[in-house]
C-alpha cells in the first residue's frame, strides 16, 4: 500500500511488500500485538484463536493448490486427517518429541498427498475433484478398519502432550505460542513461495497449461508440487490439531470440513495468501458470532422451540455466504486490492 | 546448406489425425541466420508443423533435428528449454498475471527453482528475482510496454496481448524463435510495428525466425526465404521473388486456370 505520488526507483523496491517505514512499524506492531494476545484474551478466545489459527495453515496449504496452481482439491479434510495421524503415530509409537514428529508429518502428508495428486496428470476440473474426493472416504476408512492395534481404529487416539524442555504445554496459552509461530512461519514461506519462480510456475499452470507446456515448464512435475506442498501444509494442521486436542478419531474431520475449506479461501479470494488468513476469520468468526447470537435468542426467549436458534444460524449463516459470492465473488482480498489501489490515487483521479 | 549453418531440420515429416492427412512428407531446413516464412491457403497445415517442431504433436512418420540432435517426439516444455519458443496464433497468455509476471515466468527455464531455495524469499532467490527482472525490462523497453507493466493481461486490448505473446518467447531468449501468425487481427499501423519488432530481434539477437503469415505484403518484404504448404504439402520453397511467379503457389491461392 504506497502513498500517492511514491515512486519505486529500483527493482527490489518495486518487488518489496513493505516498501515505507510506516508499513514496517505497523507490520512489527501487529506481530507484537499478535503475540502478546495471551495478555488481554481469555482462555475460551485463546481456544478459539488456536483453532481458527490451525484452520489458517490448512487453508494456505489449498491456496496453494487450488488458488494458485489451480487443482482442485475436495480432500484437504482427509490429508489433516493423515497429518494428526502421522504425528500422533510418532510420538505414542515411536516416542519422538512433538517438534520432530511435526516436520516429519508434514512431509509423510506430502507424501500422500502427492500420490492422490498423480491422477492430475490425466484429470482436470471436475474430474480431479471426484479423484481428490475419494481421498477423503477412503482415509477415514483406512484408518478406522485397517491395523487398528496401531491406528486405534474407531476407539481413537490419546496423544501426550508436547513439552519444551521441562515446560509442558499443556495449556490454551502455551499451545497458541506454539500455533501463531507455526501460521506466521507457514505464511511467511508460502507468501515467498507464490511470489518466486514456482509460484509463477503454478499461476502459468492455472492459467493456461498447455502455453505453460510450450514455456518449459514441467506441468505435471508441478502440479505434483503443489499437491505436496498443499497435504505437506494439511499435515502440519493435523499435527497441531492432533497435539492441541490430545485426543483425534478418524472422524474428527469430515467432507464439511473440506468443502469449508474451500469456501474460507473463496471467501478470503482465490490466488491470494492475503485471502488464506482472512477468509478463515471471516467465515469462522461469523460462525462463532452466529452461534453466540443464537445462545443469546435461545436464553432471552425461552418460549420459543428449543431448535429455532440454531436452525435461524444455520440459515443466516448461509445468506450471508451467499450474498458474498453473489456481490464479491473475487473475495475479501480483492476489495482489499480495490481500496489500495483507491489509495495510491488520491487524490488524483488518475 | 552445410550441416553446421542448419539450426532446424525438418525431414519427411507425416502427421494424420485419423483419416486427416494433416502433413505428408514435408522437409525443409531453417538456416541459423535468415526468417523463413511458411505460407499457405487455410487449413494447409502451417500450425500443425509449428506444433510438431515445438512438441505438442508427435508425428507418425519423420524426424526433426535441432542442431543436429533429434527432438522428435520430445516433451514441449523439454523442446522450449532447448531454445525453441513460439508464439500462438489465438494468444495463449496467463491471463490472471501481470505482463511483467507473464514474462519472469517465462524465465523459468534460465532460474531451474528448487524447493528449498524458494521457501525463503530472502537472500540468494532475492538477488536471482532482480537479475531476472533486468532481463525481462529489456524486453518490456524493446516491445515498449512500460505503461502496461503491471496491468492484468486478460485486460489488455488484442494488440497489446499480441506483443506480450512475443515478449514472453523472447524471455525464454531462444535460439529459434516460431511466430504463428503474429499479425493476424491486426491494422496497418500495427503490422508496420510488429514487423519492425520482428527485424529487430532477428538484427539484435541473431536468431533464425520461422514466421507463419498470411499476409502477403509483409512475408515478401521481410522474409529471406519462403515455404509454401497446401493440403499438408510443401508445393514450393525460394526467394520472395521465385515464389511470386511459382504457377504451383498460383494455383493453390487462386485456384487451376485450367478447370
Amino acid at each position: 500500500m504506497q502513498p500517492c505520488g511514491t515512486f519505486n526507483v529500483d527493482y527490489a523496491r518495486d518487488m518489496a511488500i513493505l516498501r515505507t517505514r510506516t508499513q514496517w512499524v505497523l507490520t512489527i506492531g501487529g506481530l507484537v500485538l499478535l503475540f502478546t494476545l495471551p495478555l488481554y484474551l481469555s482462555d475460551h478466545l485463546l481456544g478459539m484463536i488456536n483453532m481458527l489459527g490451525i484452520m489458517i495453515v490448512a487453508v494456505l496449504g489449498l491456496m496453494i493448490l487450488t488458488g494458485y496452481a489451480g487443482q482442485i482439491n475436495l480432500g484437504q479434510a482427509a490429508f489433516v486427517t493423515v497429518g494428526a495421524y502421522a504425528s500422533a503415530l510418532m510420538t505414542t509409537r515411536l516416542g519422538m518429541p512433538f517438534w520432530i514428529a511435526m516436520p516429519l508429518a508434514g512431509l509423510s502428508t506430502g507424501l500422500v498427498g502427492f500420490i492422490f495428486g498423480l491422477p492430475s496428470l490425466r484429470v482436470k476440473g471436475f474430474y480431479l475433484a471426484m479423484t481428490t474426493l475419494a481421498a477423503q472416504f477412503i482415509i477415514p476408512t483406512l484408518i478406522a478398519h485397517v491395523r487398528t492395534d496401531i491406528t486405534g481404529g474407531g476407539r481413537g487416539l490419546t496423544v501426550p502432550t508436547p513439552h519444551l524442555g521441562d515446560i509442558v504445554l499443556n495449556s490454551q496459552t502455551a499451545m497458541f505460542f506454539v500455533i501463531v509461530t507455526v501460521v506466521v512461519l507457514l505464511t511467511f514461506i508460502a507468501k515467498s513461495l507464490v511470489r518466486g519462480p514456482i509460484g509463477r510456475a503454478f499461476v502459468a499452470i492455472r492459467d493456461n497449461d498447455l502455453a505453460a507446456e510450450a514455456m518449459g515448464i514441467n506441468v505435471f512435475r508441478y502440479k505434483l508440487l503443489a499437491f505436496f506442498v498443499c497435504s505437506f501444509y494439511a499435515g502440519i494442521a493435523g499435527s497441531l490439531y492432533a497435539h492441541w486436542m490430545r485426543f483425534i478419531n478418524y472422524d474428527i474431520l469430515t467432507i464439511m470440513d473440506s468443502i469449508w475449506y474451500l469456501g474460507m479461501m473463496i471467501i478470503g479470494g482465490m490466488g491470494s495468501i492475503t485471502g488464506a488468513i482472512v477468509g478463515p476469520i471471516f467465515v469462522y468468526a461469523l460462525d462463532q458470532g452466529l452461534t453466540w447470537g443464537a445462545n443469546q435468542m435461545g436464553g432471552t426467549f425461552a418460549t420459543l422451540p428449543a431448535t429455532l436458534p440454531a436452525a435461524i444460524h444455520v440459515m443466516v449463516f448461509g445468506i450471508v455466504i451467499l450474498l458474498f459470492l453473489a456481490f464479491e465473488p473475487r473475495g475479501l482480498n480483492h476489495r482489499w486490492e480495490v481500496f489500495k489501489a483507491a489509495y495510491r490515487l488520491t487524490p488524483f483521479s488518475y | 546448406m552445410s550441416a553446421g549453418d542448419v539450426r532446424l531440420r525438418v525431414q519427411k515429416v507425416c502427421l494424420s489425425f485419423g483419416g486427416v492427412q494433416a502433413l505428408s512428407d514435408v522437409s525443409f531446413e531453417v538456416g541459423t541466420s535468415e526468417i523463413l516464412a511458411i505460407i499457405g491457403p487455410n487449413g494447409a497445415g502451417k500450425t500443425c508443423l509449428v506444433n510438431s517442431i515445438s512438441g505438442f504433436y508427435t508425428p507418425q512418420q519423420g524426424d526433426i533435428y535441432y542442431k543436429n540432435h533429434e527432438i522428435t517426439g520430445l516433451a514441449p516444455y523439454k523442446i522450449a528449454s532447448r531454445g525453441i519458443a513460439r508464439t500462438f496464433q489465438n494468444i495463449q497468455l496467463y491471463s490472471g498475471m501481470t505482463t511483467v509476471d507473464n514474462l519472469m515466468a517465462a524465465r523459468h527455464i534460465h532460474i531451474k527453482p528448487s524447493l528449498l531455495s524458494s521457501a525463503v524469499y530472502f537472500g540468494p532467490a532475492h538477488r536471482r528475482e532482480i537479475q531476472h527482472r533486468k532481463v525481462v525490462e529489456d524486453i518490456i523497453d524493446f516491445l515498449e510496454l512500460e505503461s502496461i507493466r503491471k496491468k492484468v493481461v486478460g485486460m489488455l486490448p488484442y494488440g497489446q496481448r499480441k506483443k506480450v505473446d512475443l515478449g514472453r518467447a523472447l524471455a525464454l531468449e531462444p535460439e529459434l524463435l516460431l511466430l504463428d501468425e503474429p499479425m493476424a487481427g491486426m491494422n496497418y499501423e500495427e503490422k508496420e510495428d510488429m514487423a519492425r519488432y520482428i527485424l529487430d530481434i532477428f538484427d539484435l539477437r541473431k536468431i533464425p525466425i520461422v514466421l507463419i503469415e498470411h499476409d502477403m505484403g509483409v512475408v515478401m518484404d521481410i522474409s529471406d526465404r519462403v515455404a509454401v504448404l497446401d493440403f499438408g504439402r510443401k508445393i514450393a520453397e525460394g526467394t520472395p521473388e521465385e515464389i511470386k511467379v511459382n504457377q504451383s503457389v498460383i494455383s493453390a491461392y487462386l485456384g487451376d486456370a485450367g478447370f
